[in-house]
C-alpha cells in the first residue's frame, strides 16, 4: 500500500486539564481516501483528541497540519471552514425540527440579495445529499419521526453538507442495527472514493479490520503505535491497548471473604440485559467490566430499584427482595453511587452536611424536627472519615472539586450503614489524589465487612481492586474471572465480543 | 459582613428602605409607624399566598390556580355564612381551609400521578375553579349585609393594636419558616427542586414533594379565601382576578428561583412587602394607578435580571479552584 501525504496531521499534541494529562505528546495522521482507526481504552484520550481536531479544545502544545500547512483551530467554525467534521456517538440533533433544518442549522443557505433563508434551495440540497448517501428520507420530515439509524444518516448528511474533507466517526455503530451498519460501511466507502480522510473510532475489532486501512493506538493519553491494518493482528492490538509499562499500585487489601450477601439469579430486562446471575460475598469487591453500553449501569440501577419491569431473583442475605424505588433499596441496605456525579449524586446547592443527611432525614432527626447539630455530627463523622477537603461542612457541594464531591456522595451512603454499596465508575473524571483516596477507602470498607460492587471501564482499576470480575458484553455476562486468573487480554477480549 | 451585603435579602430590604425614604420626601406621613403597620396589614394576604407559592416553586412547579382557589373558597365560606349565620366562625373557616386543601390536592395529584406539567394543570384548574364560583353563585354577589358581624370583624380584631390579618400572616410566616428549615419534607422540597435526578437517586420521591407543596398551597389559599372576603366584605366571581401574578411576582422579586430549589422565607416575605409598599404608596404620592402596573412590571423584570446575574457562575470551574486554594 503506497502512502500518500497526510491530509491532516497532528504532531506532539498535548492537552492538560486540572489534575489530568489527557493527551501527552501524541501524533496522528489521516490520509485522503483512507480510513484510520483510532484505538484505545476508555480514557485513552480519544475524545479529547477529537475535540482538539474539531476546534472545541485548543491543544497546549503541538502542531496541526492541514495539507502540509500549519493551522490553528481556535473554534469549531475554524475546523468547519477547513472541512473537518465529526459525527459523535450521541449526535446532538433537534427533535422538533425538520431534517433540512437539522442539516443546515448554523450554516443556513441565504438568498443573495435579501439575506432571507432560502428554504427551497436548502430542501433541494438536503435531498441531494441524502440521496447521495442512499438514505431516502424526506427532508421535510421532522426528526423525531425517524428511527435511530435514520437520524444517524441525517447526522452524516449534516457532516457532508459542510463539504467535508476530514470526517471523524466517533463510535458510529454503537446505536445502529446490523443492516444500518452495512449501510454505514457503504457510506464510508463512498467518502473514501471522494477523497475524504476518515478517522474511525470503535471498540469493535471486526469493524476495525473490516473498514480501516491504518490504525493508531493510544493508551492513557499517550501515542503507542501505528501501522497498516493488514500488518497487525487482533492480539497485537489488544496488547498495545492494555499493556502497561508502569503498573499502578492499588491498595488492595487481603480480606477474608465471608458469606454470600447478595445473590442475583437470572435477572433480565426486556431491552438492557439478560439472564444475569452472580453472588456477592461479605468483604468482597466484585468488579463489572465492559464497554460503554454493555448494560452494566442498567443492571446496577435495576438492583437499586430504578429500572422497572425486570424479571429474575434478587436475594439479600437469603431474603427475597422486590425493590421498586431507590427509597426501598436504601432501606433494605443497598446503596448506589451513580456515575453522573453532578446530575445524580448530590444536591449542589445544599451544604455538605445536609447532603450527607438527606437520605435518612427521619432517622437522624427522630423527633421529626431537623436538628442541625445531629445532622452535622453524622456528616462530621463520615466526611472526616472520607477526608473530604472543605473549610467546614457548611460549604455548598458545588464549591468542591469533583473528587471531593464524589467523597461526599460516598459519605452520604456510608452514613446509612448499608450492606451492599454499588459504585458506578467511582473514579471517573477525578484527580489522581482523590482516586487513590477512593481506592483506599474501598479497601477499608471491605475490611469492615461491607460488600462492594464496582462498575468500572478502567481496566487497571477493575483489575487492581476487584476480587472477582464479571465481564459484560451487549447485555450479557460473558465471563467471570477470579483474581488469580485475571489477564488484561482475556478481559478485553471478552468485553469486545471476542473469544466465544 | 461582606457576605451580609451581598446577601439578597439584605439588598432587597435596603431597596425597600430606600423606597420608603424617597416616598417620605413626597409624603412624610407614609412612614409613620401606624401607617407602616397598616401597609403590612394590607400585604398580609399577599405574604401568605407568596409563601405558599414559594413551596410550589421550590419543587420546580408553579401554582397559577391560587387566586381562583381564593375566589372559590371565599365564595363558599361567604355563602355558608349567609345561609347559616348561626354556624360558628371556626367551623366556617375550617370548611374553607378543607376545601382549599382539596383543590390543592387535585393539582398535586395530577402533577404527581399523571406527570402533567404544573403550569398546564394549574392553568386548567385556574379556569375550572373560577368557573365553579360562577356556577354555585349564579354570578350573584354575596354582600356585606348578608354576612355575619363575626365573619367580617374577627380578622380586624386588634391585639395590642395589631389587626388579626397581620397576626395570622406572622403566624404563617413562622410556620412556613419552621417547615422549610426544620421539617424533613421541607428539606426534601429544596433537594427535589434543586436536582430532581439527584433527589431521586437519594431515595426522595420528587412527585410526592410536589404533591405536598400543592396541598399546602391549596390549604393556605383556602385560608386566604376567607381572609379576602372578610377583608373586602363582598364575594363575587372576579374576586382576586389576576392576583396569582402578583403572588408569583412577589416570589421572583424575593429571590425564589423559578427553576426551583432556591428561595428563603425572608426573601419571599420581603418580595411581598416590596409589592405591598408600591401598591400602597403610589396613590399616596399622587402617581396614577395606571402607572402601578407598569411600575410593578418593571420591578419584576429588574428583579429577574438581578437574580439571573446573581445565579450566573462566571468561570466557575477556574475561580472555584482559586477560592479553594485560598481557603
Amino acid at each position: 500500500m503506497h502512502q500518500p501525504t497526510p491530509l491532516l496531521e497532528l504532531r506532539g499534541i498535548s492537552k492538560t486539564f486540572p489534575g489530568v494529562k489527557a493527551l501527552d505528546n501524541v501524533q496522528l495522521s489521516l490520509y485522503p481516501g483512507r480510513v484510520t482507526a483510532l484505538i484505545g481504552e476508555n480514557g485513552a484520550g480519544k475524545s479529547t483528541l477529537v475535540k482538539t481536531m474539531t476546534g472545541i479544545y485548543q491543544a497546549d502544545a503541538g502542531d496541526i497540519l492541514f495539507d502540509g500547512c500549519r493551522v490553528h483551530l481556535s473554534s469549531p467554525e475554524d475546523a468547519r471552514a477547513l472541512g473537518v467534521t465529526a459525527i459523535h456517538q450521541e449526535t446532538v440533533l433537534f427533535d422538533e425540527l425538520s431534517v433540512t433544518e437539522n442539516i443546515f442549522a448554523g450554516h443556513y443557505l441565504k438568498k443573495p440579495k435579501t439575506g432571507a433563508l432560502d428554504w427551497k434551495r436548502m430542501h433541494e440540497r438536503a435531498r441531494e445529499i441524502l440521496l447521495d448517501i442512499e438514505a431516502p428520507i424526506d427532508p421535510k420530515t421532522r426528526l423525531k419521526q425517524l428511527s435511530i439509524g435514520q437520524r444517524h444518516m441525517v447526522a452524516i448528511a449534516r457532516a457532508l453538507s459542510f463539504d467535508a474533507r476530514v470526517v471523524i466517526l466517533d463510535e458510529p455503530t454503537a446505536a445502529l442495527s446490523h443492516h444500518e451498519i452495512e449501510e454505514l460501511y457503504e457510506i464510508v466507502e463512498r467518502l473514501k472514493a471522494q477523497g475524504c480522510a476518515i478517522m474511525f473510532i470503535s471498540h469493535k475489532f471486526d469493524e476495525i479490520f473490516r473498514i480501516a486501512d491504518y490504525f493508531t493506538v493510544f493508551r492513557d493519553g499517550q501515542y503507542i503505535g501505528q501501522g497498516g491494518i493488514e500488518e497487525v493482528s487482533e492480539e497485537e492490538l489488544v496488547r498495545m491497548m492494555v499493556g502497561r509499562t508502569v503498573d499502578q499500585v492499588f491498595p488492595k487489601s487481603e480480606v477474608d471473604v465471608g458469606a454470600v450477601v447478595l445473590s442475583v439469579k437470572n435477572l433480565s430486562h426486556p431491552t438492557e440485559f439478560d439472564n444475569i446471575s452472580f453472588d456477592l460475598r461479605r468483604g468482597e469487591i466484585l468488579g463489572f467490566y465492559g464497554l460503554v453500553g454493555a448494560g452494566r449501569t442498567e443492571l446496577m440501577q435495576a438492583l437499586f430499584g430504578v429500572s422497572k419491569q425486570i424479571t429474575g431473583e434478587v436475594r439479600l442475605k437469603g431474603k427475597l427482595l422486590k425493590v421498586s424505588s431507590p427509597a426501598e433499596a436504601i432501606s433494605e441496605g443497598i446503596v448506589y453511587v451513580p456515575e453522573e456525579r453532578q446530575a445524580q449524586g448530590t444536591i449542589l446547592e445544599l451544604p455538605i452536611f445536609q447532603n450527607i443527611g438527606l437520605p435518612q432525614l427521619s432517622t437522624i432527626n427522630s423527633s421529626g424536627i431537623l436538628s442541625t447539630k445531629a445532622e452535622y455530627e453524622v456528616a462530621d463523622r463520615y466526611a472526616t472519615r472520607l477526608r473530604v477537603k472543605a473549610p467546614t461542612w457548611h460549604e455548598k457541594v458545588e464549591n468542591l472539586s469533583g473528587g471531593n464531591q464524589q467523597k461526599v456522595v460516598i459519605a452520604k451512603w456510608l452514613a446509612t450503614k448499608p450492606e451492599v454499596i454499588i459504585l458506578d465508575e467511582p473514579t471517573k473524571g477525578i484527580d489522581i489524589g482523590s482516586k487513590a483516596a477512593v481506592h483506599e477507602f474501598m479497601s477499608e470498607l471491605v475490611q469492615e465487612g461491607l460488600a462492594v460492587i464496582m462498575v468500572s471501564s478502567e481496566l487497571p482499576e477493575v483489575m487492581g481492586m476487584s476480587d472477582r470480575i464479571v465481564v459484560m458484553h451487549e447485555g450479557l455476562s460473558v465471563a467471570e474471572l477470579n483474581r488469580a486468573d485475571f489477564s488484561a487480554e482475556a478481559i478485553v477480549s471478552a468485553a469486545t465480543g471476542g473469544g466465544h | 459582613m461582606a457576605n451580609l451585603l451581598k446577601n439578597r435579602e439584605t439588598q432587597l430590604a435596603a431597596v425597600i428602605v430606600l423606597m420608603l425614604v424617597l416616598i417620605a420626601f413626597v409624603n412624610p406621613d407614609f412612614i409613620a409607624p401606624s401607617n407602616l403597620l397598616s401597609v403590612y396589614t394590607e400585604s398580609s394576604i399577599l405574604i401568605i399566598l407568596a409563601l405558599a407559592q414559594m413551596l410550589v416553586v421550590l419543587t420546580r412547579c408553579i401554582d397559577l390556580s391560587v387566586a381562583a382557589n381564593v375566589a372559590l373558597t371565599g365564595m363558599v365560606v361567604a355563602m355558608i355564612n349567609s345561609q347559616y349565620p348561626e354556624l360558628t366562625l371556626p367551623l366556617v373557616i375550617a370548611a374553607g381551609v378543607v376545601l382549599g386543601t382539596l383543590l390543592g390536592m387535585i393539582n398535586g395529584l395530577m402533577v404527581w400521578k399523571l406527570g402533567i406539567p404544573a403550569i398546564v394543570v394549574t392553568l386548567g384548574t385556574m379556569s375550572i375553579y373560577r368557573g365553579i364560583v360562577f356556577l354555585i353563585s349564579n354570578g350573584e354577589w354575596v354582600n356585606s349585609h348578608e354576612m355575619s358581624l363575626a365573619f367580617i370583624n374577627t380578622p380586624r380584631t386588634e391585639i395590642f393594636g395589631v389587626q388579626g390579618f397581620a397576626i395570622i400572616s406572622l403566624l404563617i410566616i413562622a410556620a412556613i419558616y419552621i417547615f422549610t428549615e426544620k421539617r424533613p419534607l421541607g428539606r426534601e422540597m429544596y433537594a427535589a427542586g434543586n436536582s430532581p435526578t439527584a433527589a431521586f437517586y437519594t431515595g426522595i420521591d420528587v412527585g410526592r414533594t410536589q404533591f405536598w407543596a400543592f396541598t399546602i398551597s391549596g390549604m393556605l389559599s383556602g385560608l386566604c379565601g376567607y381572609l379576602w372576603i372578610s377583608r373586602y366584605a363582598v364575594a363575587y366571581v372576579d374576586v382576586a382576578l389576576g392576583f396569582e401574578l402578583q403572588v408569583v411576582a412577589a416570589c421572583v422579586i424575593g429571590g425564589v428561583s423559578i427553576m426551583g430549589g432556591i428561595g428563603t422565607v425572608l426573601g419571599c416575605v420581603l418580595g411581598a412587602l416590596f409589592l405591598g409598599v408600591i401598591n400602597n404608596a403610589l396613590p399616596v404620592i399622587g402617581i396614577s394607578p395606571f402607572w402601578q402596573m407598569a411600575i410593578s412590571g418593571s420591578v419584576i423584570v429588574i428583579a429577574v435580571i438581578a437574580n439571573s446575574r446573581a445565579e450566573r457562575k462566571v468561570g466557575r470551574i477556574i475561580l472555584r479552584k482559586a477560592t479553594l486554594a485560598r481557603g
